[in-house]
């Protein structure tokens, strides 16, 4: 096959937009707005499949004739459940739920796609573990109390790096985990994902504390961009350009 | 732009054509396996056939987890029977007058009452039923595995769904045959040790515990065998997917 020499690997693909020196790559400025959105879907939709159910419990089954662990106070889009409140709010669980999967797996083939770029570029050696003389205390103490400016603005302090590890290789696969765990035939053929967390309620209540977490992560995030330079961080991110030096 | 090269231009292009033909074959080849939902159009379509696709995959041949009695748990009964004459009429009569007719794509179409079913061997199982709202509760459910009542019916080879009806107007969904064949799908007269109630379902209710509740739908009247879905309501495989719901609810 002839043709086959026009087809371009992936390593060329990545060679090619790599010529200048850029704060980001292509691959993580896509794969990261492509991630915000499927967030912010996740998220909006989320909010709606929970209000429909706004109790939570431990173990494996559990409804309004069983203990809560906790109920969260606010109305209910289902009249099923005794909220306190004298109104139902709007059921918008249909599509709610239709986009909350396919943004999740959208979100998912996006985080494969980064994870395996950044294993084999090296991007998550290089650019996001952080260097052993940095974790102490005082390496700590000196990112927070720094003086502001564009120093960091080529490379992540050892606390950016430490949350953005634990938001990728932790908070991620757990927030995906917990979701599967919740579904009745996946949990059929793999009973350890559930019976490990303790039962699909269980997965379901790790499943908000999670995305509570992931939504502080983000207000965090942005409230950084701002004080960092909200003009000159989304240039980076969005053209790949850091600011003037 | 300045460095958008001609080269790379093409190899994009090239990247761009072989993407949208492995697309294109990855759907003819799914739609040959029957991996596609028949609620694959619209805005969600991309996702539901996901969901659908990787988890037939995944879960042609996989059992839904069974409980031991302790762990079954205060039962919700989500809404309340029918209120309608007939349905009155019946529950007077202690059901004994319900009837299931199976038609469509059978060798030899049948209507059974309540008795004939419960003269087939009968199964228990203890499953969890969880309801897209988040709550779920876990029971003894007995009945008549589908497939038994599918094999004394006799399945023509080309059927691919079955459809089930409710006795309340608007209400039926459908299976596809690994669900409708699987052996913890039951036609489900008994709970907990004793007949299944009105609340539930009862007298007749379809269980398919490795689906969302919203599958296992109250009062079954009838069972169509079909190859396809699209003369059934809007052709999307049930009353979900017109409510805006997800015919396949394995998640």
């Amino acid at each position: 096959m002839a043709d086959s020499a026009w087809v371009p690997s992936l390593a060329a693909i990545i060679q090619a937009t790599s010529d200048a020196p850029r704060r980001h790559s292509l691959v993580v400025r896509i794969t990261h707005w492509v991630t915000t959105l499927c967030f912010l879907a996740l998220l909006v939709t989320g909010v709606e499949i929970l209000i429909s159910h706004p109790r939570f419990y431990w173990g494996e089954a559990g409804n309004v004739l069983t203990p809560p662990l906790f109920s969260l106070p606010i109305p209910a889009s289902r009249g099923s459940v005794p909220t306190g409140y004298g109104y139902v709010l709007p059921d918008q669980n249909g599509w709610s739920r239709a986009l909350h999967f396919q943004a999740a797996w959208l979100a998912v083939l996006t985080g494969l796609l980064y994870f395996v770029w950044g294993l084999v570029t090296g991007h998550f050696r290089k650019n996001l573990l952080p260097a052993g003389a940095d974790l102490s205390w005082a390496a700590f103490s000196r990112v927070i109390f720094k003086r502001r400016g564009e120093g960091d603005a080529w490379s992540y302090n050892v606390l950016q790096r430490i949350t953005y590890l634990l938001v990728i290789f932790v908070l991620f696969p757990l927030v995906i985990w917990t979701g599967l765990a919740m579904s009745p035939a996946i949990a059929g053929v793999f009973p350890g994902l559930v019976s490990v967390l303790g039962g699909q309620q269980s997965a379901r209540t790790i499943h908000f504390f999670v995305s509570v977490f992931l939504l502080l992560f983000l207000a965090v995030h942005i409230a950084m961009v701002f004080v960092a330079g909200f003009r000159n961080r989304m240039r980076a991110m969005i053209t790949g350009r850091a600011g003037d030096r | 732009m300045g460095n958008f090269s001609r080269r790379k231009m093409i190899a994009a292009g090239i990247g761009a054509t072989a993407g949208a033909g492995g697309l294109a074959l990855a759907a003819s080849i799914a739609g040959r396996y029957g991996l596609i939902p028949p609620d694959d159009g619209g805005l969600y379509g991309a996702g539901e056939a996901l969901t659908y696709a990787a988890q037939r995959l995944l879960t042609r041949h996989s059992m839904a987890r069974e409980f031991s009695r302790s762990q079954i748990t205060a039962p919700f009964a989500n809404g309340a029977p029918p209120t309608d004459d007939e349905f009155r009429r019946l529950q007077a009569g202690g059901f004994a007058d319900w009837r299931l007719a199976v038609d469509g794509m059978v060798a030899r179409p049948a209507s059974f009452s309540l008795a004939e079913l419960k003269s087939y061997p009968s199964r228990s199982q203890i499953t969890h039923l969880a309801c897209e709202e988040g709550w779920s509760f876990i029971a003894e459910w007995t009945g008549v595995p589908l497939a038994h009542v599918l094999n004394v019916v006799g399945i023509l080879p080309q059927a691919k769904y079955v459809a089930y009806f409710s006795i309340e107007r608007g209400w039926w969904d459908s299976l596809d045959m690994a669900d409708a064949l699987h052996p913890q799908t039951f036609l489900t007269y008994g709970m907990n040790g004793g007949e299944l109630p009105p609340g539930h379902g009862g007298p007749l209710r379809m269980r398919v515990p490795r689906q969302l509740g919203y599958k296992n739908v109250k009062y079954i009247t009838r069972l169509t065998v079909t190859d396809s879905l699209k003369s059934f309501g809007k052709g999307l495989g049930s009353a979900s997917p017109e409510a805006g719901y997800a015919w396949y609810a394995g998640i």
